[in-house]
């Protein structure tokens, strides 16, 4: 099934925040933000801008009635500022006037006094200085310290990975509505509703019932609009409840990228040993997590580093410890992967540093140390349906992995100012939260009289095909056509207590919620048809919009059986709950089964390199992926292909970058530059990795969100490869991306002018 | 009063012809499928068709909207998805679905709407066109593999086109409503607006001042340049060739003369922005900025080209390379705009290149830029004309490099002391776009590259490196 938005898109109907009709006497808000990296507020002055002819009032934290604290997981964020300010964007205020244009001219005119303080960019710094969001965290698996006298090699590094702007393409906004009674229903661009209506409901000092959050889709989130949707959300529901009139706060897209966190910057370092054999005998690992100014979800975020430390290898001895970097850059949040891919990366680097001292392939490294059924994770998980061994051989015979070897040789041998690298980048990704009490979800289904249905779930449409995927469930449990099923919003009324759509178990979460739902649902029409037939309900089947008996079609249609059991006042509404079982993890020891399933993989990626300019092309990405039972092949191609190409992106051309003031010198997308669609590889193929899939994945079709952004991590080890055919001198840095800078300086490194 | 046709409606309107087009759309008219992404042009989600009739036929173009000056479309042909929406999907939109063209959906009706100017083009379809026509559409789901497919899908359906009669051939089959077909009369009955009193400002494409001056113009009234159709050309004088200020990079591309004398136009052009930037932003606009990474000021300056300066019907004549005297400083009064740039035709032993290197190869402003003309007769460096940018405040035009190869024998001993001579003439900064170490191993590439492209024969890579 194509995505069901498909058509609505294309012709340009579909409704996004900015989109919802305007109510009269909306108010248009721009948010006031700190100009200064660090300070104690001396004395701002509003009165120019409050003199403003349309500016109608201007909200600031004097005006909460509840608590000024946005913080999730950590109460450490104020929604407006009050005495300090923690990073240049931090919000202190939200002008509201009758146009937007006259808010943001009145914004202009406020002016603020500020003491300035020191400025902390670097996690590093912050670490020294004792500045940490939450106290480290290890994980630990045999014995390293004993384990260093055992190894052959032993070498020691640091690597670096840069954060990465979401630049989902809507930027944030909200759009709040008073209701009766200090009621408010808020529109938010959300992955996250319930945790806006929970922000909301603390900061007006009001309970969740009285905040309505509604998303019907967003223009992309990508983690971005996880928690970060939040504070928006809780100004335009704040100057609602304040002025009772309708809020609409959409920001600028400079306002945005300054405004708002982003994937966390790392900077690790690692030491490995091996054995005579090659094998990992020993792995240990620093990371500095650059958290920015308050915790957001970087301790979750830094737990899933902890996680993914070691990839798709095993090792029997490893100590990883993970440290949460107060500086003063925006609160960074969750990214697609959060947290994982910078792991990975770590130990891809120590394997590719041994490699290279060793004068082997990094592949032979990669492929002597694969992860096995029965290895244990550091974590304690017992690896299980691993696929990686036969994935390998997998794609080793699909691409013929020898011809590109020995093709990337001969060009090599035959071109002096173009090199061409390939690389190997497994992936292995744990599904669920890893706060297990977040791995439950509901689902809300309506069978209209006529025979249609409603269905609502706590699921987040944001372009990864989840409404689709809940459609499909409804049909197909249901036999209908799926013209007869409407995906509705996502609203807190309807289905309360959500999760936010992330960790890429959303589809598992709602869709088995759901089919929890139908099935109820479904057994009851059937217990009515079989009083009507005089047969057992197991007698019964729906198939194509009719009833079967004992598996012959009968003249009664879904809608007559439907309208017969509204008349016979059968319950026609049901809510699905789901609790994913097995899961559990305990923080005291570090040990536990935090994931349902892993999800494996494997990429292989050919780069060629202009050694004149520096630049690069990727000639193909050839991935074999475990999708289990893909239950949409379309979608989650694209889900593929799109992760695939925004971890090259960050690995290649995205550069954020702040000054030493905490300013954002990456601030626009004249200066961030994500991929086009020239810099994408020249060709993608992707082949499925057959297997039974597993019964904890909706449909046994595997989750499919996040892992294939960590294949874009071989786009480093390609150039580095590709580079060293040139330079084979050159000594990587590891230091995330591989800017066309890098790769020239790296070319050059001993003959610059 | 700014007139024009608004998909099949006539619209007449009070709004400033500084508003910009996008707000109008989305918030005057409630043509919602037009989105805002970054409101400089750089994503493409509010991309629209402008159509123009030129030369006795319809002229459509994709341009950013969020750029766009309303005075700009006055007595044009503005065409947002909604104008192309039939009562089925257009082949455009069919292929997008079939191919899974899109998943969060954002950014797909700029996609829809620039493979549409690609259906519109007066020339034969081909894959290479498809792409380039999408080359300033971002899309962030990095959905560009299935965007892809569908723009190849649509080649197929297009195969056959009638390239002088375009938009009867699209309604005919479908791609396009029958309306399209009444839009010349309809056009011709829009008379040009009477050019205001000077206010100040002459705006371009807006490519440049929307993105700095936003909040400055977006609500005033502009001169702009669609009353003046008199300053875009491009012709022949004698042994030279004149371009109005107002001529748009997208009318060089096109234009028979460049593409006669600049065999790999084509690639150059490529380089600098994207197709719906191209197609309304200007060279005097691009000159004037004054950005010491313009890709087109490196281009002319390595013509040695010459600008004229109009105020009040005085004009005066000066080189480009002169015309810049500091960081964002120009030879220029406050009332002098660019009305016309020429350059002599290079020789047939002239030979043009143009080298540009940033983050990302398309769509992006350059870390370091540079062009050159050189001419070569019998071995030896008769003349060369070589401009760098991103190496210092200005655009510059390398003045002691030049001098230091003219009379020179072509070999890798000459070009190295150039780099020394070259090197010295430079004072790159490190900012956002590299470092300045960056800058200029950089330049020294680029500069090696004009040669190893020029006479492969003569030059490599290797031999530039090895006799160091």
């Amino acid at each position: 099934m194509k995505n069901i938005d498909s058509t609505s898109h294309v012709t340009g109907k579909s409704i996004y925040l900015d989109d919802i009709p305007i109510l009269q006497g909306t108010l248009y808000g721009a948010v006031l933000d700190s100009p200064i990296g660090h300070g104690e507020v001396v004395a701002i002055d509003y009165s120019e801008a409050l003199a403003m002819d349309g500016v109608a009032y201007i909200l600031t934290h004097e005006d909460i009635p509840g608590e000024n604290q946005i913080g999730g997981i950590i109460p450490d964020e104020e929604l407006f500022a009050e005495k300090e300010v923690h990073f240049q964007g931090q919000p202190i205020a939200l002008i509201l006037a009758e146009s937007e244009h006259i808010a943001f001219e009145a914004r202009k005119l406020v002016k603020m006094k500020f003491t300035e303080k020191e400025v902390i960019t670097d996690p590093r710094e912050a670490r020294a200085k004792g500045r940490l969001i939450i106290p480290p965290r290890t994980f630990s698996l045999g014995n390293t310290a004993a384990a260093w006298a055992q190894c052959a090699h032993i070498f020691e590094g640091t690597a670096q990975t840069n954060g990465q702007e979401h630049l989902y393409i809507e930027t944030q906004g909200a759009y709040a509505v008073p209701m009766e009674n200090g009621h408010i229903r808020l529109s938010s661009s959300t992955q996250g509703p319930t945790q806006v209506q929970r922000t909301a409901a603390r900061v007006l000092g009001v309970g969740m019932h009285r905040i309505e959050v509604d998303v019907v889709r967003l223009g992309g989130g990508f983690g971005g609009k996880e928690d970060q949707a939040t504070p928006w959300g809780v100004m335009a529901a704040l100057g609602a409840f304040v002025l009772n009139q309708p809020i609409k706060v959409v920001l600028h897209r400079l306002d945005d990228m300054r405004m708002t966190g982003k994937r966390h910057p790392y900077s690790s370092d690692y030491k490995i040993g091996l054995s005579e054999e090659l094998k990992i005998i020993a792995y240990e690992a620093t990371f500095h997590q650059n958290a920015g100014a308050s915790a957001d979800l970087s301790p979750a975020v830094m737990e899933r580093t902890l996680f993914h430390a070691t990839n798709s290898y095993f090792v029997p001895n490893v100590e990883v410890t993970a440290y949460s970097c107060k500086t003063n850059l925006p609160p960074n949040t969750a990214f697609r992967g959060f947290g994982g891919p910078q792991g990975m990366f770590v130990i891809e680097a120590a394997l590719a540093h041994a490699a290279r001292e060793l004068g082997v392939e990094k592949c032979i490294l990669q492929k002597k140390n694969l992860l096995k059924n029965g290895d244990s994770f550091p974590y304690g998980q017992i690896a299980d349906g691993v696929g990686l061994s036969q994935i390998w051989e997998d794609l080793e015979a699909k691409f013929d992995l020898k011809a590109v070897e020995a093709r990337v040789q001969e060009f090599n041998a035959q071109h002096e100012d173009r090199k061409k690298g390939f690389s190997l980048m497994p992936v292995t990704f744990g599904i669920s939260f890893t706060k297990t009490p977040m791995n439950q979800a509901r689902a809300l289904v309506h069978i209209y009289s006529d025979g249609s249905v409603g269905v609502s779930t706590g699921a987040v449409e944001m372009g990864q095909g989840v409404n689709t995927k809940m459609l499909q469930i409804a049909a197909q449990m249901f036999s209908l056509n799926p013209s007869r099923v409407k995906l509705e919003s996502t609203n807190t009324t309807r289905v309360a207590n959500t999760s936010p759509s992330a960790a890429s178990a959303t589809s598992d979460l709602n869709g088995k919620a759901l089919q929890k739902a139908c099935q109820a649902l479904q057994e009851r029409l059937k217990n009515c048809a079989a009083r009507h037939w005089g047969v057992t309900s197991a007698d019964i089947s729906l198939k194509e919009e009719r009833i079967w008996v004992k598996g012959k079609a009968t003249d009664m249609s879904w809608d007559q059986l439907v309208d017969m059991a509204f008349l016979a006042r059968i319950a026609l509404t049901e809510n699905g709950h789901y609790a994913t079982p097995i899961i559990h993890f305990d923080k005291t020891i570090e040990k536990g089964h935090p994931f349902a399933y892993h999800v494996f993989g494997l990429a292989l990626t050919e780069v060629t390199l202009d050694c004149i300019r520096g630049t690069y092309e990727f000639d193909s990405v050839k991935i074999v992926h475990d999708f289990g039972k893909s239950m949409n092949t379309a979608v989650d191609t694209g889900q593929i292909e799109g992760g695939l190409v925004q971890g090259i992106g960050w690995m290649t051309m995205e550069e954020l970058s702040y000054d030493q003031a905490g300013k954002l010198r990456s601030n626009s997308l004249s200066t961030y530059k994500i991929p086009d669609i020239y810099a994408v590889p020249g060709e993608i193929l992707i082949e499925a990795f057959e297997t039974e899939g597993t019964e904890m994945a909706i449909l046994k079709s595997k989750a499919v969100g996040e892992p294939p952004l960590m294949y874009g991590m071989g786009a480093f080890f390609a150039i580095e490869s590709a580079l060293r055919a040139f330079n084979p001198d050159f000594e990587s840095t590891y230091d995330a991306p591989f800017t066309p800078e890098k790769v020239l300086m790296g070319l050059y490194q001993s003959s610059q002018p | 009063m700014i007139e024009f046709i608004l998909n099949d409606r006539k619209i007449a309107t009070d709004q400033p012809s500084g508003a910009l087009l996008l707000d109008f759309v989305r918030y005057e008219k409630r043509l919602t499928g037009t989105k805002i992404g970054c409101r400089e042009g750089d994503c493409g989600a509010c991309t629209v068709l402008i159509g123009s009739w030129q030369n006795g036929q319809m002229k459509y173009e994709q341009v950013t909207s969020c750029l766009t000056a309303l005075g700009n479309v006055h007595g044009r042909h503005v065409v947002t998805i909604e104008g192309l929406n039939m009562e089925g999907m257009t082949p455009v939109q069919q292929a997008m679905v079939d191919e899974s063209g899109t998943q969060c959906g954002f950014c797909t009706v700029g996609f829809v709407v620039s493979l549409t100017a690609y259906c519109l083009q007066p020339t034969a379809p081909s894959p290479q066109h498809a792409i380039a026509a999408i080359d300033g559409n971002i899309c962030r789901c990095t959905g560009y593999k299935a965007i892809g497919r569908a723009a190849q899908k649509i080649t197929e359906a297009l195969a056959g086109k009638d390239v002088a009669q375009p938009v009867d051939w699209l309604v005919e089959r479908n791609f396009i409503p029958t309306y399209f077909q009444l839009i010349p009369d309809r056009l011709k009955a829009i008379r040009p607006r009477k050019q205001k009193q000077p206010t100040g400002i002459v705006l371009g494409g807006g490519t440049d001042l929307y993105v700095q001056k936003h909040d400055e113009l977006a609500h005033r009234e502009l001169e702009v340049m669609a009353d003046r159709p008199e300053w875009r050309y491009v012709r022949m004088e004698g042994g030279f060739c004149r371009l109005g200020g107002g001529t748009t990079v997208s009318d060089i591309a096109t234009s028979d003369i460049f593409q006669k004398h600049f065999p790999r136009l084509g690639d150059h052009l490529k380089l600098v922005s994207s197709s719906p930037i191209r197609n309304i932003s200007t060279l005097a606009g691009n000159f004037v900025n004054a950005s010491p990474i313009g890709d087109l000021t490196a281009f002319f300056l390595a013509l040695d080209a010459k600008i004229t300066l109009t105020e009040e019907k005085q004009n005066r004549s000066i080189f480009l390379k002169d015309f810049y005297k500091g960081y964002k400083e120009l030879d220029k009064k406050a009332g002098e705009i660019i009305t016309e740039i020429s350059f002599h035709i290079p020789s047939p032993n002239s030979h043009f290149n143009f080298e540009k290197v940033s983050k990302r190869t398309h769509l992006d402003i350059a870390s370091v830029n540079t062009a050159a003309l050189i001419t070569l007769r019998e071995g030896i460096i008769q003349q060369a004309h070589i401009s760098a940018g991103g190496i210092g405040p200005i655009p510059t035009y390398l003045h002691k490099s030049c001098a230091f190869l003219q009379g020179k024998p072509l070999s890798p001993k000459t070009i190295q002391s150039a780099n020394d001579v070259l090197q010295a003439e430079i004072s790159p900064i490190s900012d956002v776009r590299g470092t300045k170490e960056y800058k200029r191993l950089m330049l020294r590439q680029l500069f090696y590259a004009h040669f190893i492209g020029l006479f492969p024969g003569e030059i490599s890579l290797k031999g530039l490196l090895e006799e160091e």
